[in-house]
C-alpha cells in the first residue's frame, strides 16, 4: 500500500447501511404512499371504504352465493319466487348461463353442424396466432392466408351450400359468432380501406380528394343505429318485392364502412405528424408515390397512431352489438333475447347475463388492448416521452 | 310494443309503395318448404327462445300450426325475429309470409297499413299491478286516485293511462322510462306503487319481481289489445289458410280433440268431428282451403287445439300462470269462438 501524509484515506468504499427503522417496511411505505398528506390521507380512507363496500358483497354475490346447477327458474328463485332459494338469497344465476351457453356463442347455429365453427375458429386461431408473434417468419404469406385465404374458406365453411356442406342461413347465426365475424370483417375492410381514404383525403387530385372528403363526412356524420335502420327497413321496400338482401350482409357493409370512415382519420392524423421533409426525401430518392407511402411515410404514420387505430377497433368491436336494432343477435343480443324466457325469469337472470356478456366483451377488449400496447413498446423507436 | 310514429312513418311508406309482394304465397311456400314467420325478438310466452335454442311460444305454435297444415311438419317453419319497427316492412316487401308477433288489431294497420288480421290469438288488454303488501285493501283501480305509476315511454300504454285516469277524474304521478329493465327495477324498488303494461305482459314482470307473492293484477282492463297473426293484402287464398288453421284450432278445443285423442277421433260418428278431421265422405273442405282433407289432423298433431297451445305457453303448465279468463272458449264465458267448419 502507499504512504500517504494524509491522516486518514478511507481505502474502500463504506458498506451499505440499511436505511433508518423510520423509513423502512410497510409503515413507512404506507406512510409516502398512502398518508403523505391530509389530502392523501382522506382518498386513502374513501379508497379502502369504497373496496370494503363493494368487493366482498361483489364476491359474495358471484361465487359465494352463486347457483351453479339448475335445469330453471327455480335454481335461481327464492321461496317466495317460487324457487328454492331460501329467502333473502342473492347470487349470480350462473345456471342460467350455463343453460344458454351454446346459444351465445352460436345463436342458433344447427347442432349438427357446429364443428364447422369450431374449425373456423381454429383455422382462425392457427393463422392469428403466428401474425400477431413478431418472432415467427413468412409474414407474408401469413397475411395472405389470414386475410385473402382465410375468408373464403370461413365463407363456405359457415354458410355452406357447396362441397356437400348444408347452407346455414345467416338469420340462425347468433351469439358471440356474430360477434366476432363483424369484427373481423370490420377490421379487415376498415384498416386498408382507411388508408387509402385517408391517402386520397391528402391527395392533390381535385376529384379523388372531393370523393374521399364526401364519403368520410357523409359517413362519419350519420349515427351508426341509422344507417343499420335504413338497411334493414328501408332498403327492402326499394328493391323489387321477393328479393330479400341478406341481413348480415346489411349489417357488415354498415359496419365496415362506419369503421374505414373512422379509420381514415385516424391515418390521416398519422400522416399529418410526419415531417415534410421525409416525403421531400423519399422524392429526392426517386421514389414513385406508392413506394414512397409504402416505405417510408406509412409505416412511421401508422406507427404513431397505433392508439387510435386500437381505440376504434375497439369501438367497433362493441359497436357490433348494434345489430340487436335489426333482429340480429350478437353476443349482447342473445343474451338479452333469453331474459325473455319464461322458464328462467327470476330477478337473478339479466344481471347475471349482462355480467357475462361484459365479461366476455372484456376479454377481447382487454386483448387487444395489451397486443396494442406490446406492439407499440416493440416498434418505439425514439417517439417515446 | 306500439310506438305511434312508426305506424305513421310505415303508412306513409306504404302509400306510395303500390303494390304489395306477388300474390299465391302459398305456392311460394310450397315451392321453397318452409313457411317463412316473424316473430318477435323476445316476449315471455310469445315467442321466446328455450334451451335449445328452438323458438317456443304461443306466437310461434301459430306458425308452427300453419307449417302442419301444409306440410305435416311442425318444424318447416323458419322464424324471423323482427323488432317493432321492422314488423310491418318485413310483411310487405315478403321477406316474412306471415307475421305471428303480438300485434294489435286496429283499423289503420288493417286499411293503411295493407294488412289482414286473421283472427285474435290472444286478447291482451292494459292493466295495473301492485303491491298488496304496501298498498294494502286496494283491489280495484278506481281506487288508485293519488299514485305514482311505473310506465314505459313512448308506448300507447303512456296515452291510455293517462285517458284512463282523467276520465276517472284521479291525479296520478307518472314515473316514465326508456327501458322495459329498467321500469321493472324501479317497481321492484318501490319508487312507484303502480306499474302498468299489458296484463301479459305484467304476468311475465311478476317473475321478476323479488317477492311476486305480493303483487297482485288488479281487474281493471283500460285498453283493447287484441293480438293476432297478419298476413298481407293481396293474397285471400293464404288469408283463408291462416284464417281457418285459427278456427281450427279453436273448433278442435271445442269438440274435445286435442293431441292425445286426434288419431281415435279419427274414427268419430260424430258429424262435426267428421267434418273437421276431414273424414267425412266426399268431403273437400281442406281441399277448397289449397290444402289436403286431412289438414287439421296435421294442425292437431303436431300443435294441439288452442287450448293446448295457451296452456302450455302462458297457462298452467307455464312459468306465466296466466288464467284463461276473456280468452277461454265462447262456451266456458270467454271471447274465442270458431267459425263454423263445413
Amino acid at each position: 500500500m502507499q504512504e500517504h501524509d494524509l491522516s486518514f484515506v478511507r481505502a474502500e468504499m463504506a458498506a451499505v447501511e440499511p436505511p433508518p427503522t423510520a423509513d423502512r417496511g410497510l409503515v413507512s411505505w404506507m406512510r409516502r404512499n398512502l398518508f403523505a398528506s391530509a389530502t392523501d390521507t382522506i382518498f386513502t380512507i374513501i379508497g379502502i371504504a369504497l373496496v370494503v363496500m363493494i368487493v366482498p358483497p361483489l364476491i359474495q354475490w358471484a361465487f359465494i352465493n352463486a347457483q351453479w346447477t339448475g335445469t330453471d327458474r327455480s335454481a335461481c328463485a327464492t321461496v317466495a319466487q317460487g324457487g328454492n332459494q331460501p329467502d333473502g338469497w342473492s347470487g349470480a344465476c350462473w345456471a342460467f348461463v350455463d343453460a344458454k351457453f351454446q346459444q351465445f356463442m352460436f345463436g342458433r347455429y344447427p347442432v349438427d353442424e357446429r364443428w364447422r365453427v369450431y374449425l373456423a375458429a381454429f383455422l382462425f386461431v392457427i393463422l392469428l396466432v403466428p401474425m400477431l408473434a413478431p418472432r415467427v417468419p413468412r409474414k407474408g404469406l401469413n397475411a395472405i392466408l389470414l386475410f385473402i385465404v382465410f375468408p373464403i374458406v370461413a365463407y363456405f365453411l359457415l354458410v355452406g351450400g357447396a362441397f356437400g356442406l348444408v347452407r346455414v342461413a345467416t338469420p340462425l347465426w347468433g351469439g358471440l359468432m356474430v360477434t366476432l365475424v363483424l369484427a373481423y370483417v370490420g377490421i379487415t375492410v376498415s384498416l386498408p380501406l382507411g388508408v387509402l381514404l385517408a391517402l386520397g383525403r391528402r391527395s392533390h387530385m381535385p376529384v379523388v380528394k372531393l370523393v374521399c372528403v364526401v364519403f368520410i363526412e357523409t359517413i362519419r356524420g350519420i349515427p351508426l343505429i341509422t344507417v343499420l335502420f335504413m338497411a334493414s327497413v328501408m332498403l327492402p321496400l326499394f328493391l323489387p318485392p321477393g328479393t330479400s338482401f341478406d341481413k348480415l350482409l346489411r349489417a357488415l357493409i354498415g359496419v365496415a364502412l362506419f369503421a374505414s370512415a373512422y379509420m381514415a382519420e385516424v391515418i390521416r392524423g398519422g400522416l399529418q405528424a410526419i415531417p415534410k421533409g421525409q416525403y421531400e426525401g423519399a422524392d429526392a430518392l426517386g421514389l414513385s408515390y406508392w413506394k414512397k407511402m409504402n416505405l417510408v411515410v406509412l409505416p412511421q404514420a401508422i406507427k404513431l397512431v397505433i392508439p387510435g387505430i386500437v381505440n376504434t377497433f375497439i369501438g367497433l368491436f362493441k359497436d357490433t352489438s348494434l345489430v340487436y336494432i335489426i333482429g340480429m343477435f350478437d353476443l349482447l343480443g342473445s343474451v338479452r333475447q333469453n331474459f325473455s324466457d319464461a322458464n328462467w325469469a327470476s330477478p337473478q337472470t339479466p344481471i347475471t347475463g349482462l355480467v357475462f356478456a361484459g365479461f366476455v366483451f372484456w376479454l377481447f377488449c382487454f386483448g387487444m388492448s395489451r397486443y396494442s400496447i406490446f406492439m407499440e413498446r416493440r416498434l418505439d423507436t425514439g417517439h417515446k416521452r | 310494443m306500439k310506438t305511434i310514429y312508426k305506424a305513421l312513418l310505415g303508412s306513409a311508406v306504404v302509400a306510395w309503395m303500390a303494390a304489395p309482394a306477388a300474390a299465391a304465397t302459398l305456392d311460394d311456400v310450397k315451392a321453397k318448404g318452409h313457411v317463412q314467420c316473424g316473430v318477435s325478438t323476445g316476449l315471455a310466452g310469445f315467442s321466446a327462445p328455450n334451451d335449445k335454442g328452438d323458438w317456443t311460444g304461443l306466437d310461434v305454435d301459430f306458425c308452427r300450426a300453419v307449417a302442419s297444415a301444409i306440410f305435416d311438419d311442425p318444424n318447416a317453419v323458419q322464424f324471423t325475429p323482427l323488432s317493432a319497427k321492422e314488423r310491418f316492412t318485413a310483411l310487405q316487401s315478403g321477406e316474412v309470409d306471415i307475421l305471428s308477433r303480438n300485434t294489435t288489431w286496429t283499423i289503420s294497420r288493417d286499411t293503411a297499413l295493407g294488412l289482414n288480421f286473421a283472427g285474435v290469438t290472444y286478447y291482451d288488454g292494459q292493466g295495473f299491478m301492485i303491491n298488496s303488501k304496501k298498498l294494502q285493501g286496494i283491489n280495484s283501480a278506481l281506487q288508485l286516485s293519488g299514485a305514482a305509476v311505473c310506465v314505459q315511454a313512448g308506448t300507447t300504454t303512456e296515452l291510455n293511462l293517462a285517458d284512463y285516469f282523467k276520465a276517472n277524474n284521479m291525479e296520478y304521478n307518472p314515473v316514465v322510462f326508456e327501458k322495459l329493465e329498467e321500469v321493472n327495477t324501479a317497481y321492484d324498488s318501490g319508487r312507484c306503487d303502480v306499474y302498468t303494461t299489458d296484463q301479459s305482459g305484467l304476468y311475465a314482470i311478476r317473475l321478476t319481481l323479488s317477492s311476486p307473492d305480493d303483487h297482485i293484477v288488479l281487474p281493471e282492463i283500460i285498453s283493447k289489445e287484441p293480438l293476432g297473426p297478419v298476413v298481407r293484402h293481396g293474397d285471400d287464398q293464404w288469408f283463408d289458410i291462416a284464417k281457418w288453421v285459427y278456427y281450427a284450432l279453436l273448433n278442435a278445443e271445442e269438440l274435445g280433440i286435442n293431441q292425445g285423442n286426434v288419431e281415435e277421433s279419427l274414427k268419430s260418428d260424430k258429424p262435426e268431428v267428421r267434418r273437421l278431421l276431414g273424414t267425412e265422405e266426399g268431403g273437400k273442405l281442406g281441399t277448397d282451403l289449397g290444402l289436403t282433407n286431412d289438414w287439421v289432423v296435421r294442425v292437431i298433431k303436431h300443435v294441439g287445439n288452442y287450448g293446448e297451445i295457451f296452456e302450455r305457453n302462458v297457462g298452467a303448465e307455464s312459468p306465466l300462470k296466466i288464467s284463461r279468463g276473456i280468452n277461454a272458449l265462447w262456451t266456458k264465458g270467454g271471447l274465442q269462438y270458431g267459425m263454423p267448419i263445413r
